[in-house]
């Protein structure tokens, strides 16, 4: 039921945005998030996108998870 | 990230909640997401048996109780209603019936994806009552609340919502009040905290001093918030923490819970396995009475029962384990459930089944 999945917005029009998730395009609304722009990647629930996923933030975490992979202690 | 990495940061979080536990510490995922994504990625088999991760509360659909079945029945008996619902509702048992079996005696019930489709379902039908099933938690509420507002935007006069939408928080507080349950911390729902932001449970560490960590869906994500829970518990620190920092921001998204609020009111409601649980259901405000079915829509329900025989309520406490229930697998399997939480895919039962016995065992 609360199964969110990441997408990226290719076409914003008001307060509805295409977005591609993995290939796949549909329209979703943008009600809960009316900041998103086009390029930016969005959490999309049941049709609407929720949140912005946070590249910077996505990244640390990548790093983090690189450097506990290197940790042999 | 590669593989290899993966597997080293793995083992890395798995040799560290090792060493950091030195006793038996029972760790609860709130989110039925959680409790698929865990089985699936086989982590209660890698972890050391000192740490053992009980399913809680958090799938919505395990929760709801016959009552809502019963009355979602009820209505869509009637020739002029449609029933708009996410498809995970329809083999949801009630007291004698469920919406699968309506819909086998002719009743019009459509599976929608999103509560918008609903909306497009009124407007393409105006002569019917579109009865959209308002059923989730933090996360789904706030897009029932927006197509409300869009509907009233619109003037559109045949959408209804039957709300069975929850609040997460009420059911932990239910939990850490009740003696019976034995947690030591918690994995907080990522996609709930996506909306409330992290406050909300913030009681966790300050009023009951117990460890949380909100944590993503990714068997990494999870392995990792573990970790940070082994770790506060070596450190004797309780606190809420933040795995899932790139969509969870610390105040959730603002637009989102004002919909909520602009919406529904904080009232009681019926848990199944829980029962009345004080400000944790949201009914619709009486400004919006003209979408909420329950007052427009009159439905012939019958009196409902819960089966008396049923643990689910146990099992969403994680007081027993699904198999511990005297009907699992022999009266109730996921083509023939005698509870909600062998319906949904989110629910403990339907993975103790689909995933074995705690053990993942297939592709091994």
């Amino acid at each position: 039921m609360c199964l969110a999945v990441p997408a990226k917005i290719i076409e914003k029009n008001n307060m509805m945005a295409t977005v591609d998730v993995e290939g796949i395009k549909r329209q979703i609304s943008l009600m809960l998030l009316p900041d998103a722009q086009t390029g930016d990647f969005v959490l999309m629930h049941a049709g609407f996108a929720i949140q912005l996923i946070d590249k910077q933030e996505a990244e640390i975490t990548t790093q983090l998870l690189k450097e506990v992979s290197l940790d042999d202690a | 990230m590669t593989p290899e990495e993966s597997r080293k940061a793995a083992e890395f979080f798995l040799r560290k909640i090792d060493e950091y536990i030195d006793h038996p510490v029972r760790f609860m995922e709130v989110c039925g997401t959680h409790t698929v994504a865990i089985f699936r990625s086989g982590i209660r088999q890698l972890l050391p048996e000192k740490v053992e991760l009980v399913s809680g509360p958090g799938c919505p659909v395990c929760v709801t109780p016959n009552d809502y079945m019963d009355m979602a029945i009820a209505y869509a008996k009637e020739e002029n209603n449609i029933i708009a619902t996410f498809g995970d509702m329809l083999k949801v048992p009630g007291t004698t019936s469920s919406l699968i079996e309506a819909n086998t005696r002719g009743a019009d019930i459509r599976i929608i994806y999103s509560p918008l489709d609903a909306l497009q379902m009124a407007r393409d039908n105006p002569s019917r009552n579109i009865i959209f099933l308002g059923v989730g938690f933090e996360t789904t509420a706030p897009l029932t609340a927006a197509t409300i507002q869009a509907a009233r935007q619109e003037n559109i006069k045949n959408f209804f919502v039957l709300t069975s939408h929850k609040w997460t928080d009420a059911p932990v507080k239910a939990l850490l009040s009740d003696d019976k349950v034995n947690v030591d911390g918690f994995l907080l729902p990522g996609h709930v905290c996506v909306i409330t932001g992290e406050g909300p449970f913030s009681f966790v560490a300050e009023k009951y001093k117990k460890s949380a960590v909100v944590t993503g869906f990714e068997a990494l994500d999870i392995l990792q918030a573990v970790y940070m829970l082994a770790k506060q518990i070596h450190e004797k620190r309780a606190e809420i923490e933040n795995a899932y920092k790139r969509v969870v921001k610390y105040n959730g998204n603002i637009i989102a819970q004002k919909a909520i609020m602009e919406v529904f009111d904080k009232t009681a409601a019926t848990w199944r396995g829980f029962g009345l649980i004080e400000q944790s259901g949201m009914s619709i405000k009486d400004e919006y009475s003209e979408y909420d079915a329950l007052k427009c829509i009159k439905g012939d329900k019958e009196i409902s029962k819960e089966n008396p025989a049923c643990c689910c309520g146990d099992v969403l406490r994680g007081i027993i384990k699904p198999p511990q229930c005297p009907l699992f697998k022999k009266i109730c399997t996921p083509d023939k459930p005698a509870g909600a939480c062998m319906v949904s895919v989110e629910g403990a039962c339907h993975a103790w089944y689909k995933y074995g016995q705690g053990r993942y065992h297939y592709g091994r």
